[in-house]
């Protein structure tokens, strides 16, 4: 656990980079500074390894005080990313990844064998290892960066703008990948971005700083998108709050309604009576072994629900798709509703715009 | 202007004084004349880059007392050789430590200039990266900052070799030897009557000059030697690379 307690930063020229920022980083989790240039949040990171000292405060990692720890020491046992990476030109990706390794005494084969596992980890591929880094592309360097940072398996990773340099398309792949990644190394991390969506998107927890160095809100990203501490906060998160959170929120967190459900073999009547409960004009079909059929207005049905004449619903939402993603399939859909399937295609029931709004509201 | 017979004349002048035999031995032959300029340019190169080297990459390393390494440039540039010489010379009449001290004035500040910019120039992102990752600062300038920084230092040595080569010659106003000998002799032999003194003067300067020549090349192909692979610059596209995740 990183811990900041009452520190603050000021420069030889007077200026506030932090101000008496207490903050306590858990275990295992992203916390990502988020705010407008200026705000200290690139400071506050680089204080966590002395490459800027705290002037008053006093930050621990793991319980001891940075300030009382040799620099060089407590460096190679945190994980170091920055958005230019800084890999070095003259040696090759093998090389730049096995940094850390060399620094604390590690010997051939077992360096040898973690930059290959961390090469294939990154997803690189093979052929990089000799390559020198002008050789690779703006994203093949910034995975041998991430690479590097993870060599010696540093429980603590800083990231500074880590994504900040490649082109968006690249961007939303690391991001997964470093998702995908961190779910399964859990380190404590601390990520460093301008960009609020960036934040909302990786962080455990988010800080949001303000210029001069003041910490405005430190939350879990649906907790600061539902109650945005004040006005600062507000503006910071910009437009389409509602649906930031909604994309946070998993499907299989709100209750789904039974709807309009109907079976194979049930009279026409029936039908009618179900569709005037829920006040709809369609019903779902769903077979008897809980298989989705479709939906169909109630007007073109015969005397009996047929499974083979339902309309298929396009678009369908599983348990850990998002809320936004269901209400993209409400607006895409005629019946105006997102229907949740299992992973075996049986129905689950459906969300409405009624009970998204009761989430969000 | 030189009529036709008269500059095959001239030629045949340089040919024979250069065939001839006593050219080649004693103690004003032109193996010890070659000799004696060697052993002023290899010695003052030597003593510059002693001096220039470690000064210029600990600016650059430390990046304090960046004005110190630029006036020491510009101060050494402006001083002409010739005139030090002189003056050295009346201080420490007939002593060869004037010629050494003149040249390595000279020698310096491309050596100082090009190894403190070589290292100011390293990526300050490289640089931030390499401590971020817990090097120290002797790892840092050893591993770091001399590699990427080695074509530059190189060309500063490089320039300052051939300056001295080519300035060497001037050892031979105040007495000392040297391939300048030729040209001063023979210019005191003056050039009335057959072109008494041209032949050697001629002989003089071009063989000063063939050897500023080799010199650059020689120290061109050690430059390249000395470069990290990853700093030359004819490497493969990054197109050429098998790309698995096509980033």
């Amino acid at each position: 656990m990183i811990s900041f307690d009452h520190v603050t930063k000021r420069f030889d020229d007077g200026t506030v980079g932090v101000a008496d920022l207490s903050l306590d980083v858990p275990e295992g989790q992203v916390v990502v500074l988020v705010g407008p240039s200026g705000c200290g949040k690139t400071t506050t990171m680089r204080m966590v390894n002395r490459m800027i000292e705290p002037t008053e405060g006093t930050i621990t990692v793991d319980g001891r005080d940075v300030m009382a720890t040799d620099p060089a020491e407590l460096r190679r046992r945190i994980g170091y990313v920055i958005q230019q990476i800084g890999l070095f030109p003259h040696r090759t990706i093998a090389e730049n990844i096995a940094t850390v390794p060399g620094l604390i005494g590690w010997d051939r084969a077992r360096t040898a064998e973690r930059v290959r596992e961390l090469i294939d980890t990154v997803g690189l591929p093979e052929g990089v290892a000799d390559r020198y880094p002008h050789q690779l592309s703006g994203g093949q360097r910034q995975r041998v960066g991430v690479a590097r940072a993870l060599a010696a398996d540093p429980p603590i990773m800083l990231m500074d703008e880590p994504f900040g340099a490649v082109d968006p398309i690249v961007r939303t792949r690391l991001q997964d990948e470093f998702l995908r990644l961190q779910a399964a190394v859990r380190k404590t991390i601390v990520f460093v971005t301008h960009d609020i969506d960036e934040a909302i998107r990786m962080g455990d927890r988010i800080a949001i700083f303000r210029e001069g160095g003041h910490l405005e809100q430190f939350d879990t990203p649906t907790a600061i998108l539902a109650e945005p501490a004040n006005d600062f906060v507000t503006d910071f998160l910009g437009a389409e709050r509602g649906l930031k959170r909604l994309a946070l929120i998993p499907v299989s967190d709100v209750k789904a309604d039974p709807g309009p459900l109907v079976r194979p073999g049930d009279p026409r009547d029936r039908v009618q009576q179900v569709a005037a409960t829920e006040g709809t004009d369609w019903v779902v079909v769903v077979d008897a072994d809980g298989r989705l059929c479709g939906w169909a207005y109630v007007d073109e049905l015969g005397e009996q629900v047929e499974a083979t004449g339902a309309r298929p619903f396009s678009l369908r939402v599983f348990a850990d798709d998002s809320l936004r993603k269901a209400l993209d399939s409400m607006v895409t859909s005629r019946t105006g509703v997102a229907v949740r399937v299992s992973g075996d295609d049986r129905y689950e029931g459906m969300l409405t715009q009624d009970i998204l709004t009761r989430e969000i509201v | 202007m030189v009529q036709g017979p008269l500059r095959v004349d001239f030629l045949t002048v340089l040919a024979d004084w250069i065939s001839d035999p006593a050219r080649w031995t004693g103690a004003t032959g032109i193996p010890n004349r070659l000799l004696q300029h060697l052993g002023y340019s290899v010695g003052a190169t030597l003593i510059a880059a002693a001096i220039a080297l470690p000064l210029g990459i600990w600016l650059g390393h430390t990046g304090r007392y960046g004005n110190l390494a630029i006036q020491i440039t510009n101060v050494g540039r402006a001083v002409p050789t010739l005139v030090l010489i002189l003056l050295l010379f009346a201080l420490w009449p007939f002593n060869v430590a004037v010629i050494f001290a003149a040249l390595v004035a000279l020698a310096v500040p491309p050596i100082l200039a090009n190894a403190y910019v070589g290292i100011r120039q390293v990526d300050p992102e490289v640089r931030d990266a390499a401590l971020g990752m817990g090097m120290r600062g002797t790892q840092l300038l050893r591993e770091i900052e001399i590699p990427v920084a080695i074509p530059l230092i190189m060309s500063g040595v490089r320039t300052s070799a051939v300056q001295i080569v080519a300035t060497a010659g001037l050892a031979a106003f105040v007495g000392f030897g040297g391939l300048g000998r030729l040209v001063i002799d023979g210019v005191a032999k003056g050039f009335r009557g057959t072109a008494r003194g041209l032949p050697e003067v001629v002989w003089g300067a071009v063989l000063i000059a063939a050897l500023a020549v080799l010199t650059e090349l020689l120290l061109a192909r050690v430059q390249r030697a000395v470069t990290p692979r990853g700093l030359r610059r004819q490497a493969t596209p990054a197109s050429e690379i098998p790309s698995a995740s096509t980033t």
